[in-house]
């Protein structure tokens, strides 16, 4: 089988995970995750140089990753769990007390693969870019990743850490904006326009990349060459095309999603899109 | 009566840059982030001595938390610095989540703290950072006395693992601590024994209480003076100890009686010896410009006032 083809495979094993996860605790966040299941799948199943038996804070020697919209928590949870950060039978407590698998991502009680609480949005980039600098005060040359969310694009300090990383040559990150025009209120272009994104991340100074975030061939040949792009005094953007909801007809192309649980009715018609690819947890 | 004398009056803003000189020198891991204030916090010295080791951010101090927050995930230990009022109101939420629930190793260390900020007026003088930093979990507050004291608190909370919030200020202070000194976090120290009243200060109100107690003794009111230069975690015990002798307090501090020392203090008095006690500090206001002492005497935080406050809280006993 190709690895296309495999990779697929487990991005519809973990739509179904946040399908039966939020639907399980009737809250979390479905859209974004749905929508970045290719992405995270991507590079935890192929892309990231990690070794999730053996899950370190300081991660020397490895990619490390970020997720600055936290709230994309149960597609991240999903993939740890299935990558081997944590027992997969883990995934049944997301959300509910005493869990390790908190709403949104936390580093309190320990969940390996998890280095920085998130959540409240625009922070992660900056963390990233910290992160990134002591690889560099380490001689440590694996790369840094960061998820952003297209509205979180809003916030003031994703500007702070973009002009500090271009001013700096922070050539070692690669952030990733989920770009699928929605937000919790409605449409990007409504809540707040964005304005031409691309213009503005190049005009920060960044290499900017575009890819169709629901194509897993597309994001398997833009990965490589966002890869390539490191290392040369600038660091690396793509803004990654996504529906939010994607793989659910009644989810897709609507920001109603965001935050709400399916509920019986609706669950059984979006689990019935997703086949048990490889054992539901 | 234990005397204390100084050689020479010093800003604690400069103890700090000394001590996080010497902490280049000898720790590799301290690396430290300035947003366009490096001459004001005195890191000039660490910066010319150990430029891959300084990062200059800008004026973007919510980037500059998030930056630590990452720079501890690869082993450094981060020393930021600003004035007080950018290092906490300004960046509130990116300490919260990232440095504060995220446990992460970072020194905030907040200069220009308090009204003795002087002519720059209330917008630069930061009365409330005690509260901020005190109501968040796994947060260290930090508060020394003098040049010589934050110089070796300043070097103490490198060897502390977990987020550490340490305040000074910008005028010239008596420094009267010994050079040589160790800093203990979470120890007050006992400046002065007494047997009638206890006046618990902290940073610059520390001298003035001193100058109180001699005050105080020309009147015949024996004062125990107690440095509680670290506000979180309280050191109960002492606290405790004390005013079982004294059976009464004066606290003293340069910041607002909401959410300050005082209060954290009056919460352990309370559920464990309740006994009269009184605050000096501001109260419920904004500062204003003016010179460091025309401040601290209009607002009620000099020696005159800890003496008053002492009389009245005797007198309740």
């Amino acid at each position: 089988m190709s690895e296309i083809t495999e990779l697929k495979k487990v991005a519809t094993q973990v739509r179904r995970d946040v399908l039966r996860m939020v639907y399980e605790v009737q809250s979390g966040h479905p859209g974004g995750a749905l929508g970045c299941a290719d992405i995270f799948t991507a590079l935890y199943f192929k892309f990231l140089k990690i070794d999730p038996k053996a899950f370190t804070m300081d991660g020397k020697g490895e990619d490390l990753f970020f997720l600055s919209n936290g709230h994309l928590s149960a597609a991240w949870y999903s993939v740890l769990a299935r990558s081997g950060f944590f027992p997969l039978e883990e995934l049944a407590t997301f959300r509910h007390i005493d869990t390790r698998l908190q709403g949104h991502p936390a580093t309190e009680e320990g969940l390996p693969g998890v280095r920085v609480a998130s959540g409240s949005l625009g922070q992660g980039l900056s963390v990233a870019v910290g992160a990134a600098l002591a690889k560099k005060l380490n001689k440590d040359d694996r790369l840094v990743f960061c998820l952003m969310g297209d509205g979180e694009q809003q916030e003031g300090q994703i500007w702070e850490a973009s002009m500090f990383a271009a001013g700096r040559k922070v050539d070692n990150i690669i952030g990733i904006i989920d770009y699928n025009g929605q937000q919790i209120d409605g449409a990007c272009d409504d809540v707040m326009p964005l304005g031409d994104l691309k213009a503005k991340w190049e005009a920060f100074g960044w290499t900017v990349l575009e890819m169709n975030g629901n194509d897993m061939e597309d994001i398997v040949q833009t990965i490589p060459k966002a890869i390539e792009k490191t290392g040369k005094q600038k660091p690396v953007v793509i803004l990654m095309h996504t529906e939010m909801g994607y793989g659910v007809d009644f989810m897709e192309g609507t920001h109603e999603w965001h935050g709400k649980p399916p509920n019986e009715e609706q669950f059984n018609k979006a689990i019935a899109n997703f086949e048990e690819t490889l054992g539901d947890y | 009566m234990k005397k204390y004398i100084y050689q020479e009056k010093k800003d604690t803003r400069s103890g700090f840059g000394e001590g996080l000189f010497e902490l280049g020198k000898s720790n590799p891991d301290v690396v430290a982030l300035c947003a366009d204030l490096t001459g004001s916090l005195k890191m000039n010295k660490f910066q010319d001595q150990f430029p891959e080791r300084f990062f200059q951010t800008g004026i973007a101090e919510a980037n500059m938390m998030g930056i630590a927050a990452g720079l501890t995930i690869g082993g450094k230990i981060p020393f930021t610095g600003t004035f007080a009022n950018f290092s906490t109101g300004r960046v509130y939420d990116q300490i919260r989540q990232c440095i504060a629930y995220s446990e992460k190793n970072v020194k905030i260390c907040a200069s220009h703290a308090g009204i003795t900020l002087g002519e720059d007026g209330a917008t630069h003088q930061m009365l409330e950072d005690f509260g901020m930093m005190k109501m968040l979990p796994n947060m260290t507050v930090i508060s020394p006395c003098d040049f010589n004291q934050t110089k070796a608190a300043t070097k103490a909370i490198a060897g502390h693992e977990g987020p550490v919030y340490l305040r000074f200020g910008r005028p010239k202070v008596p420094n009267f601590t010994p050079e040589d000194q160790e800093f203990i976090i979470g120890e007050a120290q006992v400046l002065i024994e007494g047997s009638d009243v206890t006046v618990f200060a902290t940073g610059h109100m520390v001298w003035q209480a001193l100058e109180a107690a001699n005050m105080l003794n020309e009147k015949g009111i024996s004062a125990e003076i107690i440095n509680v230069h670290t506000i979180k975690p309280l050191d109960e015990k002492t606290v405790l100890q004390s005013l079982k002798k004294t059976g009464c307090g004066v606290t003293a501090e340069e910041h607002q009686i909401n959410g300050g020392m005082g209060e954290s203090i009056a919460q352990v008095v309370t559920k464990n010896l309740p006994k009269p006690l009184e605050m000096i500090g501001i109260k419920d206001v904004f500062g204003e410009s003016g010179k460091p002492d025309e401040l601290m005497a209009k607002y009620g935080l000099d020696a005159q006032n800890i003496v008053k406050a002492a009389e009245k809280v005797v007198s309740k006993k």
